[in-house]
C-alpha cells in the first residue's frame, strides 16, 4: 500500500463514492478523534480497517488506535481514554456489542460521550451477519442514545451531530449510530465529505485540556470514581440524573439537527424523527433505518394510486421521541409500525411497535397501531413488498378487519412458503 | 536492593499516598503493597483497580483514601482501561506538548482473581500489544472480596469456600505466563520485602512497555492467621520457598536477594512450618503435604537449571 501524503489530512470538501462503512471512518476523521479502539467482526470489519489505513498512514497526526483483542477490552480502554480526557471512536457489529454489554452499562454510568457505529447484524445462532437491529435496540436501557440511519451521507453526518449531543454539558452520554449491515455497510455511495474548517467550526476539537468538566485525570486535582455506594447514598439520585439527561438530549438533538442543517444545508426531520408525504395522510407507516429511505419509493407508488399514505422515519430509538410520535398518531388513522428486529416476548415481539403502544398509552384519539416485522436476519424486503405492506394498512383503514395470519397480534411479513 | 537510607532520602517515599482510615482488614497485606508501590511511583499517575478487596477497602462513596488519581473498574477491564489511559496521555501529550502528559503512568492494581481469571485475556492483550503499563498483581491466593473463593492462584491443598476439602489443583503461575509474552520486564515480589517491591517498581518506572508485578499479599481473615502476623506469614512463603523473588529484565533472569540462597535446598525451611500456620491448611493431608513439597522441590531444580543454562548462554 502506498502512504498517503500527510499533507491530506486535512479534508477540504469532496465527494467520494464510498461504502457506508468507509463513510464512518471519514466522520470519525473528520470529528479529529483522538483514541480509536476496535476489534473487527462482520460487518463492521471495513470501519476498522479504513482507520487503521488512516492512523498508520499519518492521515490522523496524534490520534492512538489501539488495537485490543476483544469487544470487551474495546469499550474498556475506551472508557479510560475518555475518562482522562479524549474524544474517542469505536465500532462494532451483533456478537461484539453483545461481548461489550458490561462496559455498555459502565460507560453511560461515567456519563462518557463516547460514539459507537454499529454495522447492525443479526444475534447468533444461528449465525447472521445481515442487517438487523435486534443488537443495537437490546442495548435499550443502558443510558445510551441510539440513532438509525438510513443513508450513507446519514452515517457521517449523524456521527459529527452526535459528537455535538454526547458532549453537550447538559447531555454527557454515549451514542450508538447505526445503520444495516450489508445494506449500508458494504454498499458505495457518493457521500459529501466536509470541509475540516467547517467541521472544526460545527463541532470543536474537545475536550481542552482538563478533560470533560465531570471526570478528569489529574494528580493535581486528585480524583476518584466508582466507590462503592450504599443504598442510603446517592446511587439512586444518580440514576435519575441519567434518565433525566436521556429525555432532556431530545432537545439538544433538535437544535444540533437545525444547526447541521443550517451550516451544511442538509435535513434531517427534526432530528428525532423524519416525516414523508405525511400531508394529508390517513395512513402511515413508521421504518427506521435503511428501509425506510426504500419506503419512500413505495409511497410514492401508492400515492400515485391515490391513496393517502405516508412514512414517518424514526431516527432515534433512545431518546425515544415520545412527543413527536403522539403527534403522528393523531393525525393518521392507522399507523403501521415497522420493526426490523425482534424483543421476544414483549407486547408485540417487536420492540419499536412495543414502544409506540406504550407511548401512546393514555392519549386519546390516536391511531389504530398495526405491528409489523419484516427484513429480520437481512431478508430482503422490496419496494413491492413494502407497497402491500402500506395495502395491508389501508385494508385496515377501509374494512376497520385485521390480517388472519398474525403471530400474537403482529404481522411477520415477507415469511417463506413451507410446504 | 534500595537500603532503607536511601528510601529515607526519597521524599516521595517518606509520604503516604493511600491514606490511613482506609477500611483494610487488620493485617491487609495487599495495604502494604500498595502502600509502597505508591512509595516508589508517586503522585503522577492514573491507578485502575478492578473489582477486588481493593475497590471496597478504599473507602465508600465519597470518603476515598488513595490521594492520587484512582479508579475502580469492571472486574475483567483493568488492563484494557490502563491502555486507555495511556493511550490518552500520549494524544494529549501530541494536542498539549509540554505540559507533561507524556510523563504519566498508566498502572493496574489488580487481585489474583481479577489478574489470573477474568483478567487474563485482557492482560494478554495487552502485553502482546506491549501497552506501555504496569500490571500488578496483588496475591492473596483467592476471591476475598467475595467471601474467600478459589481462584486459579489458589494453591494445592487449600481450603476456600469453594474447595471445602482443599484445592486438587496447582497455583497457576502467571509470572511465567507473562514472560512467555516476552515483555521487557516481569517481576515477583512478597509484602515482607517492602525495599525489594520499592526498588523494582523504580526500575518498572524507567523501562517502557508492558511492566508485570506479581506480590504475595497474604489475607489474615482469608487464610486463617492472626492479623499481626501477615509480614512473618509472607517471609515464611519465601523462606520456605514457595514464593520465589525474582526479576526477569528483556529475558535475563535474576533471584533477587532473598530468594537466592535458597537455590540451596538446606536453607530452604520445610513446607510443614509454612503450612501449618494457616487454617486453610487445616486437615491438610500427609500425601499433599508431600505433593507441595514436591512441587517446591521440583521448581527450584527447574529454576536452577534454567539459570545454568542461562549463564553458559551468556558466555
Ligand atoms: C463480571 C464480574 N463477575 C463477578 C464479580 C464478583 N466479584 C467481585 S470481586 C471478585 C473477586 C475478586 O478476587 P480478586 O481479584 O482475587 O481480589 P480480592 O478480592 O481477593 O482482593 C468477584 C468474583 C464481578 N464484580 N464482576
Ligand atoms: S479480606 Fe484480606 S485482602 Fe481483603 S481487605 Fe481484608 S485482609 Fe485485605
Ligand atoms: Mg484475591
Amino acid at each position: 500500500m502506498i502512504k498517503p501524503e500527510l499533507k491530506d489530512f486535512l479534508q477540504s470538501e469532496e465527494i467520494k463514492i464510498i461504502k457506508g462503512n468507509v463513510a464512518a471512518a471519514y466522520a470519525a476523521k473528520s470529528a479529529r478523534v483522538q483514541v480509536i479502539s476496535a476489534y473487527p467482526i462482520t460487518p463492521q470489519t471495513t470501519v476498522v480497517e479504513k482507520l487503521s489505513e488512516f492512523v498508520d498512514g499519518g492521515l490522523m497526526p496524534g490520534t492512538q488506535y489501539i488495537k485490543v483483542e476483544s469487544e470487551h477490552s474495546v469499550l474498556a480502554s475506551l472508557v479510560g481514554s475518555s475518562m482522562a480526557g479524549t474524544r474517542t471512536f469505536t465500532a462494532t457489529s451483533g456478537q461484539g456489542l453483545f461481548y461489550m454489554y458490561e462496559m455498555v452499562h459502565w460507560t453511560a454510568g461515567v456519563r462518557l460521550p463516547i460514539v459507537m457505529a454499529i454495522a447492525s447484524r443479526g444475534p447468533a445462532p444461528p449465525w447472521n451477519i445481515w442487517a438487523d437491529f435486534t443488537d443495537v435496540i437490546s442495548c435499550r436501557d443502558t443510558g445510551w442514545m441510539s440513532a438509525f440511519t438510513a443513508t450513507h451521507q446519514e452515517i457521517y453526518d449523524e456521527i459529527l451531530m452526535s459528537y455535538k449531543v454526547c458532549e453537550d454539558y447538559d447531555v454527557l452520554l454515549p451514542k450508538f449510530v447505526a445503520y444495516g449491515g450489508f445494506i449500508l455497510s458494504h454498499t458505495s455511495k457518493p457521500v459529501i465529505l466536509e470541509d475540516q474548517d467547517k467541521v472544526d467550526n460545527f463541532l470543536p476539537p474537545l475536550p481542552d485540556e482538563k478533560g470533560w468538566p465531570h471526570i478528569w485525570i489529574d494528580p493535581k486535582r486528585p480524583l476518584m470514581h466508582g466507590n462503592l455506594i450504599m443504598p442510603s447514598g446517592f446511587y439512586s439520585e444518580f440514576r435519575m440524573k441519567i434518565h433525566d439527561a436521556l429525555i432532556r438530549s431530545k432537545s439538544k438533538i433538535k437544535a444540533v439537527a437545525k444547526e447541521f442543517e443550517k451550516t451544511f444545508g442538509r435535513s434531517y426531520g427534526n432530528g428525532l424523527i423524519q416525516e414523508y408525504r405525511m400531508d394529508g395522510a390517513d395512513v402511515a407507516m413508521l421504518n427506521y433505518g435503511d428501509l425506510a429511505l426504500q419506503m419512500e419509493e413505495a409511497i410514492d407508488a401508492v400515492r400515485e394510486e391515490g391513496y393517502k399514505v405516508g412514512m414517518v422515519k424514526l431516527r432515534h430509538f433512545r431518546p425515544f421521541p415520545v412527543e413527536d410520535i403522539i403527534e403522528v398518531a393523531k393525525k393518521v388513522k392507522v399507523l403501521g409500525v415497522m420493526d426490523r428486529a425482534t424483543a421476544f416476548g414483549s407486547p408485540t415481539g417487536g420492540p419499536v411497535s412495543s414502544e409506540v403502544k406504550t407511548a401512546l398509552h393514555g392519549t386519546k384519539g390516536t391511531a389504530l397501531i398495526f405491528p409489523m416485522i419484516n427484513g429480520i436476519g437481512g431478508r430482503e424486503v422490496t419496494v413491492e413488498q413494502q407497497k402491500e405492506q402500506l395495502k395491508i394498512l389501508i385494508k385496515i383503514n377501509e374494512t376497520g378487519e385485521l390480517p388472519e395470519d398474525l403471530l400474537h397480534g403482529t404481522l411477520w411479513h415477507g415469511k417463506l412458503e413451507v410446504d | 536492593m534500595a537500603s532503607l537510607k536511601k528510601v529515607m532520602e526519597d521524599e516521595i517515599a517518606c509520604k503516604e499516598w493511600f491514606l490511613p482510615g482506609n477500611a483494610c482488614c487488620a493485617g491487609c497485606g495487599l495495604e502494604v503493597a500498595l502502600r509502597w508501590t505508591m512509595k516508589a511511583l508517586g503522585p503522577d499517575i492514573a491507578m485502575v483497580t478492578p473489582a477486588s478487596c481493593l475497590n471496597v477497602v478504599i473507602g465508600l462513596w465519597p470518603k476515598t483514601a488513595p490521594d492520587f488519581p484512582q479508579f475502580n473498574m469492571a472486574f475483567a477491564a483493568g488492563a484494557a482501561v490502563a491502555t486507555g489511559f495511556e493511550a490518552a496521555f500520549k494524544a494529549k501529550a501530541h494536542k498539549f506538548p509540554g505540559k507533561g502528559w507524556d510523563k504519566m503512568i498508566s498502572i493496574c492494581f489488580a487481585g489474583d482473581g481479577g489478574t489470573t481469571d477474568i483478567g487474563i485475556q485482557g492482560l494478554s492483550g495487552a502485553a502482546e500489544r506491549n501497552s506501555n503499563i504496569i500490571y500488578v498483581c496483588y496475591d492473596n491466593e483467592a476471591y476475598m472480596n467475595t467471601g474467600i473463593q478459589r481462584s486459579s492462584s489458589t494453591p494445592h491443598g487449600a481450603i476456600t469456600t469453594t474447595t471445602p476439602f482443599g484445592k486438587e489443583r496447582y497455583k497457576k503461575n502467571l509470572p511465567a505466563i507473562m514472560r512467555a509474552h516476552d515483555i521487557p520486564y516481569v517481576a515477583t515480589c512478597s509484602i515482607s520485602e517492602p525495599l525489594d517491591i520499592y526498588e523494582k517498581f523504580k526500575k518498572a518506572k524507567s523501562i517502557n512497555g508492558t511492566k508485570y508485578i506479581h506480590i504475595l499479599a497474604p489475607c489474615a481473615p482469608g487464610w486463617g492467621f492472626p492479623s499481626e502476623d501477615t509480614i512473618e506469614i509472607a517471609r515464611m512463603a519465601v523462606k520456605a520457598g514457595s514464593w520465589i523473588l525474582y526479576e526477569v529484565e528483556n529475558g535475563v533472569l535474576t533471584l533477587s536477594k532473598k530468594s537466592k540462597p535458597l537455590l540451596d535446598p538446606s536453607k530452604r525451611i520445610p513446607i510443614i512450618e509454612y503450612v501449618s500456620t494457616q487454617k486453610r491448611f487445616a486437615g491438610i493431608s500427609e500425601k499433599t503435604l508431600i505433593e507441595i513439597q514436591e512441587q517446591i522441590d521440583n521448581d527450584w531444580e527447574k529454576l536452577s537449571t534454567e539459570l545454568k543454562c542461562q549463564d553458559e548462554y551468556s558466555k
